[in-house]
């Protein structure tokens, strides 16, 4: 192994190490990372519960609700991170470092998705014991590689909004605020996205989570074929599509937008 | 004007002063605006289309207008909690301020509560343009002339206080715990939600759920702007209430709950003071 390799290994494993282990030393995670996000989804059971007595519902909003952890993380962990750093003055030694700032966003992605899968086990785990929500496995495979291939393609995109997102001003935030809720309303993450009709489900699909969460009800859910806005394999497909796109974009976003903000100075400008 | 009755109004309005150029001025007027109905908006559209998703659903259910109206003023519930709260990260961790606020001779509980009227500002125009929505495009059957506006702003300024001394005890939980503690905000939003019957009626709740419902406060505030709208009651469990047990209710938990923020927020400070908390980063 190349020096520079196992430098740029140890970056990635530097920086997801924070997010890893920095956590234990806060307890108060178990109880915001676990309990609270289940109480959240617990709210969308009761309404369709209110509503509708059919269980499928019940599991389609759980789903849901775990893969919502990682949209969360995406947002906040991931696009506004660069952001944070360059505000608290850590992205100025990154900068310097002698490693790729990719291995940077691959340890940061690494670490969110370790600590969003806690979120998403957790809403999942807690979901199937306190409202018996009922899933089956038609193919575990397929179910993993959908699964597998939107996390990539989704950390992707997290890592490409993270380079477009450094040179962000105090706007960061609120960017970031914009796309939760109506990226829950047009990913589909409490009722199937079909329900949207086919344009507004299909711009909701340039989102890797929409499909990812669309072949996951498809692959677990009772009733889930009738649910999906497009077959399994096709989503396969265009979430391995997007997987490269995303990681390319990333890549070649983060070198352009570090040029700009050298050129413009902004990379190192601070509260404004 | 300056104290009056123990309360600071000259911090109140600093911290409002404050917290309305922090939230307003990183953009123009007409994306600030966007900025400020987009979350709303598509939150409510969420419920409009499970109403729509389901077999038998539709904006013609007897339970819409009561989910509509109820999430429409929930708002204020994470609006205001979130902008509380946020405070003490933001100003801890991001302008790194906080320590300069600790050391300004006012109090910072009405520091607090001023940044939390700048958002209050904010989410009443998003309520306000929500509920218009719904009445004009979506056809809620709300009529304006059978509303009882009085109590409809009593309770809404008792409501708000209730929500504000709650944003005060989660901004001293806040104070001792890492930056996850956006997290926390959002899932205790989340379980207020959950418990306070703002969507669905209490009763489908299961009974140590409807227990915790019929402790929290805010279950009586939403009920209660619900009855001011001339809403039809869908809670057997509150049905026993009238509109003026529904006040007093609210009335006195909320002055427990402000007493209680005050106490609650003086220990947790004295904690982050004593074990260094105060300028602490956590932002991992």
């Amino acid at each position: 192994m190349g020096p520079e390799l196992k430098t740029n290994l140890k970056a990635i494993w530097g920086r997801a190490y924070v997010r890893i282990f920095g956590a234990n030393r806060e307890p108060s995670w178990i109880i915001s990372e676990t309990i609270l996000p289940v109480l959240a989804v617990a709210a969308y059971v009761y309404v369709y519960r209110a509503l509708n007595p059919d269980p499928t519902y019940t599991s389609l909003v759980i789903l849901g609700g775990a893969m919502s952890a990682y949209w969360m993380n995406i947002l906040w962990s991931m696009a506004l991170q660069f952001y944070w750093e360059k505000e608290m003055g850590n992205l100025d030694l990154y900068m310097i470092a002698p490693i790729s700032r990719m291995s940077i966003l691959l340890g940061m992605a690494s670490g969110g998705f370790f600590f969003a899968t806690l979120r998403a086990a957790a809403i999942f785990i807690l979901g199937i014991v306190l409202f018996q929500a009922d899933f089956i496995l038609t193919n575990v495979w397929q179910l993993l590689l959908l699964f597998f291939l939107s996390m990539f393609a989704l950390y992707g995109m997290g890592m490409l909004f993270s380079s477009i997102f450094m040179l962000f001003g105090r706007g960061a935030w609120q960017t970031s605020t914009l796309f939760q809720e109506p990226i829950y309303l047009l990913g589909g993450f409490y009722y199937p996205v079909k329900t949207l009709g086919a344009a507004v489900a299909a711009i909701g699909s340039l989102l890797p989570i929409t499909l990812g969460l669309d072949g996951m009800r498809q692959l677990t859910l009772k009733s889930g074929k009738l649910m999906g806005f497009l077959s399994v394999k096709t989503e396969i497909l265009l979430l391995v599509l997007m997987s490269v796109f995303f990681f390319l974009a990333a890549y070649y976003a983060l070198i352009f937008m570090e040029k700009m903000g050298k050129k413009e100075g902004k990379l190192s400008l601070r509260w404004q | 004007m300056r104290n009056i009755a123990g309360i600071d109004y000259t911090n109140l309005k600093l911290g409002s002063w404050l917290g309305w150029q922090i939230e307003t001025n990183w953009t123009n007027l007409w994306v600030y605006t966007l900025y400020a109905l987009v979350r709303p908006v598509a939150s409510t559209l969420i419920l409009v289309l499970i109403y729509l998703v389901i077999p038998q659903g539709s904006l013609k259910h007897p339970l819409f207008v009561f989910t509509y109206v109820g999430n429409a003023f929930f708002m204020f519930v994470y609006m205001v909690l979130f902008g509380i709260s946020w405070v003490i990260h933001e100003d801890r961790e991001h302008y790194q301020m906080l320590k300069y606020v600790f050391i300004t001779p006012r109090k910072m509980y009405y520091y607090l509560a001023g940044r939390g009227i700048a958002k209050l500002a904010i989410t009443a125009f998003s309520v306000l343009v929500t509920l218009v929505f719904g009445v004009w495009i979506l056809k809620i059957p709300i009529v304006l002339a059978n509303i009882n506006y009085a109590l409809l702003l009593a309770g809404l300024l008792l409501g708000l206080i209730c929500i504000a001394a709650l944003g005060v005890i989660l901004a001293a939980l806040t104070m001792i715990t890492a930056h996850h503690s956006f997290y926390l905000t959002e899932g205790m939003a989340g379980l207020f939600y959950l418990i306070a019957g703002a969507i669905y009626p209490i009763d489908v709740l299961p009974g140590w759920l409807q227990a915790l419902g019929q402790a929290f406060p805010l279950t009586y505030w939403i009920e209660l702007i619900r009855r001011t709208m001339n809403i039809p009651v869908h809670s057997q469990i509150l049905s026993v209430y009238s509109m003026q047990d529904l006040f007093l209710i609210l009335f006195f938990s909320t002055a427990a709950l402000v007493i209680a923020s005050h106490f609650i927020y003086k220990s947790f400070e004295r904690i982050s003071v004593k074990y260094g908390l105060v300028d602490r980063l956590t932002n991992y």
